[in-house]
């Protein structure tokens, strides 16, 4: 009846996993750019970022959605359990989004430039609040939930722990150097020098900071440290460190030989690899240290019935995004068209 | 200091409020979307000009009005997890589905070309650029086929069983997606949304034809608005009352407290018209009643008995006098809108359509009409629907998220001060869109390089109607 599928809740992880993926990457750098907006140098640099992402943040975001209404579908327990122990952070995360969203409309309708510049500081505000929300929430998922039979047990501030902070900070980072680096794609003129210039910075705080929460996380359970340092577990493991170190160089090499269009997909491959990592970190667990995967997927007919539509959907999905951006391929002139 | 009580009335609230401010949203956008796709079509296929300006006209409202639904969207997706994760883990198995479909099938479709339609008209062409804009509108009408569904499921839930854990797990997916009142929910609401932005922009219109009876978008507008009200709020009326046969049917205690009826009637049951109902003697009070209609209208027969309140434990009941005055707020409009639009098809055929200044002030005054009257209706079913949240089988009160009652008071703060800023901002501006007539060579933005500059993503998307590409 309820009847689990091992093979097919796996696959289902992975296309939660992939889900989450796709929002941290595509969102990822529309926040950053929110969270580097108060560095720009006037409002034409503001207004070029902007326009950089206006045509397709609300199709980053759904992927947010996706990753939300997904394992509320796939993973109900899961779900059940990480929202309320999270709760604070949720709505944080929520009304920031909230905020920079209706910012990308709003800050053209102000009937002046004073209030114009009070919702450009609302998109930077916004951002700040959900990338904070979020990265506060991957070191308190990592650090471990309380639950008792089907439920959170915790406080409504047991998130807070030093971890939680350290990888609330790495997560601003890393969504700047992403920001940055997009800018730096898609922008030319004296944005695309500020935009490097952040870039840099934001570079050697990301490689801090993922040095930083990886060796903290191994602090956190001996099941971490033995994911990655158990003989022959370090073999097989070991490539994912050494690649995040190679892709930083590569940003780092383009940055500073001007050539634009390399800094960006190597910062994606960094996310990637720090993504694989978590992974690695807690495979096959969903909610740590007690609920795995298995134990909070919904039944194999639940599942099946929704995978006949990823089938289907997800290449759908996948080629029209990709014309979206392919119509809106090009860099972004920084000093055309105002009045 | 607070019970568990406190926490779910606190969570109650915070649900309430935020799916109050979301609905009438996505109600505007499902209506504004189709009309959108009406009038680029018509351009397209008569290249008559006027129907491109009045496109843009509206296209920047609905920039507005979309912007603030996704966001608000995004917080009812979350919150049945945070606020109602009993819920969420009991009955996910089933209505987690339908709700995913919802975000591949509909919100990826919409948000995928919504920047296509907001930024890419000189960029992609006409033909591809109504292509983008048909995509929005169905995508609007998928997403409610969805929500409404689900929905649905809750108030009349069918093709489930029950897990020895307590968890509902799903059976038969057409009988889940297609429960006995999904059909007549999913075409009221659908309805409601036509409406509400008929109404919408025949105020619009009629705002700037009673500053000037012969500009020409005003008189579009208007004429469209009327046209769209005459045919559509009296099948709106047909559709209600077939809602309400299915309610009778389904949800016969909801229907009760609808109607106020707290006796029995084993002789035939009069429709009360006013009064306030008491559900604490039992009794409502300065009532004023037709005799026999309930029953002509619920049973088509003036004689036919109808149960009352009483005949259910009262632990059974709704909030009575909460649903049976939004009802009535509900019906009521609805009856106006009906009138308005006969009124609008009788100064058409008398050739006074945009003549009659009363008329026009009377559309004017309805322009909020749709939006209270979607909130009133959402709240009669909504509400109705209590003590349960899934009806019949998971109480409300067993539903909630272990959270303490200080979190959920501090969130719904934080809901209601972040939603009053943001929310007024965009009806403010919408309403300052609006307040300005259409004219030829609308552009698509009246401020700001997004849309008027030469940037990408604003080519100068038409700032005359001559930069159009001609196919």
């Amino acid at each position: 009846m309820s009847h689990i599928n091992y093979d097919l809740t796996t696959l289902w992880a992975g296309i939660i996993a992939a889900a989450l993926f796709f929002y941290v990457v595509m969102d990822g750098f529309d926040l950053g750019i929110g969270l580097i907006f108060p560095f720009f140098e006037d409002k034409a640099q503001r207004d070029a970022a902007m326009n950089s992402v206006a045509p397709v943040w609300d199709g980053n975001e759904t992927w947010l959605v996706l990753g939300g209404g997904g394992l509320f579908a796939a993973f109900p327990l899961a779900y059940a359990v990480i929202m309320p122990a999270l709760y604070p952070l949720v709505i944080a995360m929520l009304l920031g989004l909230i905020l920079r969203g209706v910012s990308f409309e709003f800050r053209w309708r102000a009937r002046n430039q004073e209030r114009a510049n009070r919702w450009d500081a609302g998109f930077f505000a916004g951002s700040l609040i959900a990338t904070l929300a979020q990265g506060v929430m991957l070191g308190a998922i990592l650090s471990g939930i309380r639950v008792s039979g089907r439920a959170y047990v915790g406080g409504w501030w047991d998130w807070l722990t030093p971890f939680s902070v350290l990888t609330g900070i790495s997560l601003v980072a890393g969504y700047v150097l992403l920001g940055s680096t997009w800018l730096v794609l898609k922008t030319e003129g004296p944005i695309n020098a500020r935009a490097r210039r952040i870039a840099f910075i934001a570079l050697a705080g990301t490689m801090v900071a993922i040095g930083a929460v990886s060796l903290a996380t191994l602090t956190l359970s001996g099941r971490y440290l033995d994911r990655w340092l158990s003989w022959p577990n370090i073999l097989w493991v070991a490539p994912v460190p050494i690649l995040v170190v190679v892709a930083g160089w590569v940003v780092w090499d383009h940055l500073r030989r001007l050539q634009d269009r390399w800094p960006f997909p190597a910062a994606l491959a960094i996310f990637f690899l720090c993504f694989t990592g978590l992974g690695i970190s807690i495979y096959p667990m969903m909610v740590p240290p007690s609920i795995s995967i298995y134990a909070a997927a919904a039944p194999e007919k639940s599942q099946m019935f929704m995978l006949v539509g990823v089938a289907v959907l997800l290449p759908l999905i996948l080629g029209y995004t990709a014309w979206s951006y392919y119509v809106f391929r090009g860099k972004v002139a920084s000093d055309a068209g105002y009045h | 200091m607070f019970g568990s009580a406190d926490a779910i009335i606190l969570a109650r609230a915070q649900f309430g409020f935020t799916i109050a401010f979301h609905i009438i949203l996505p109600a505007f956008s499902i209506g504004l979307a189709s009309y959108l796709m009406v009038l680029e079509g018509l351009w397209l296929r008569t290249r008559n000009t006027l129907y491109l300006e009045t496109y843009k006209y509206w296209l920047k409202i609905f920039a507005i009005s979309f912007a603030m639904g996704v966001v608000s969207g995004l917080t009812m997706s979350y919150q049945f997890g945070t606020n109602w994760s009993v819920f969420s883990d009991r009955a996910g198995p089933v209505i987690g589905a339908p709700m995913a479909y919802e975000v591949m099938s509909a919100f990826f479709l919409e948000a995928g070309f919504l920047g296509v339609m907001l930024f890419g008209m000189k960029k992609v062409g006409p033909k591809l650029h109504f292509g983008a804009t048909c995509a929005v509108a169905v995508g609007t009408a998928i997403s409610a086929f969805w929500i409404l569904s689900v929905n649905s499921w809750m108030q009349t839930p069918a093709g489930y069983e029950i897990g020895p854990d307590g968890r509902f797990l799903p059976k038969d997916w057409l009988q889940i997606i297609f429960n006995p009142s999904f059909p007549y929910r999913l075409v009221h609401m659908l309805l409601a949304a036509y409406l509400t932005t008929a109404l919408v922009v025949g105020a619009v219109g009629a705002w700037h034809l009673l500053k000037d009876r012969t500009q020409r978008h005003a008189r579009l507008m208007f004429s469209m608005a009327t046209a769209m009200l005459a045919v559509v709020a009296p099948i709106q009326m047909f559709a209600g009352d077939m809602h309400g046969l299915n309610t009778l049917e389904h949800q016969p205690v909801k229907l009760l407290a609808m109607e106020g009826h707290y006796e029995p009637s084993p002789n035939g049951a009069s429709l009360i018209l006013f009064g306030l109902p008491d559900s604490k003697t039992r009794t409502v009070r300065h009532e004023i009643a037709v005799p026999k209609l309930g029953s002509l209208i619920l049973k088509h027969d003036p004689d036919a008995p109808l149960k009352g309140l009483n005949d259910y434990p009262q632990k059974e009941w709704p909030p009575v006098p909460i649903v049976f005055w939004s009802f009535r707020i509900m019906v009521g409009l609805g009856v106006l809108m009906a009138l308005l639009g006969a009124v609008g098809l009788w100064a058409r055929i008398r050739g006074r359509l945009y003549d009659w200044r009363w008329l026009h002030r009377w559309a004017l005054l309805m322009g909020p009409a749709g939006f209270t009257a979607v909130i009133a209706g959402w709240i009669t079913t909504e509400v109705g629907r209590q003590p349960y949240v899934i009806y019949g089988l998971l109480r409300t009160a067993d539903a909630a998220s272990p959270l303490a009652a200080p979190a959920v008071g501090a969130s719904l703060v934080a809901f209601v001060i972040v939603y009053l800023i943001v929310f007024a901002a965009g009806f403010i501006y919408m309403a300052r869109l609006a307040s300005h007539p259409p004219h030829a060579g609308e552009p698509e933005t009246d401020t700001g390089p997004i849309r008027t500059g030469g940037i990408t993503p604003g080519n100068p998307v038409a700032s005359s109607p001559e930069l159009m590409p001609a196919e």
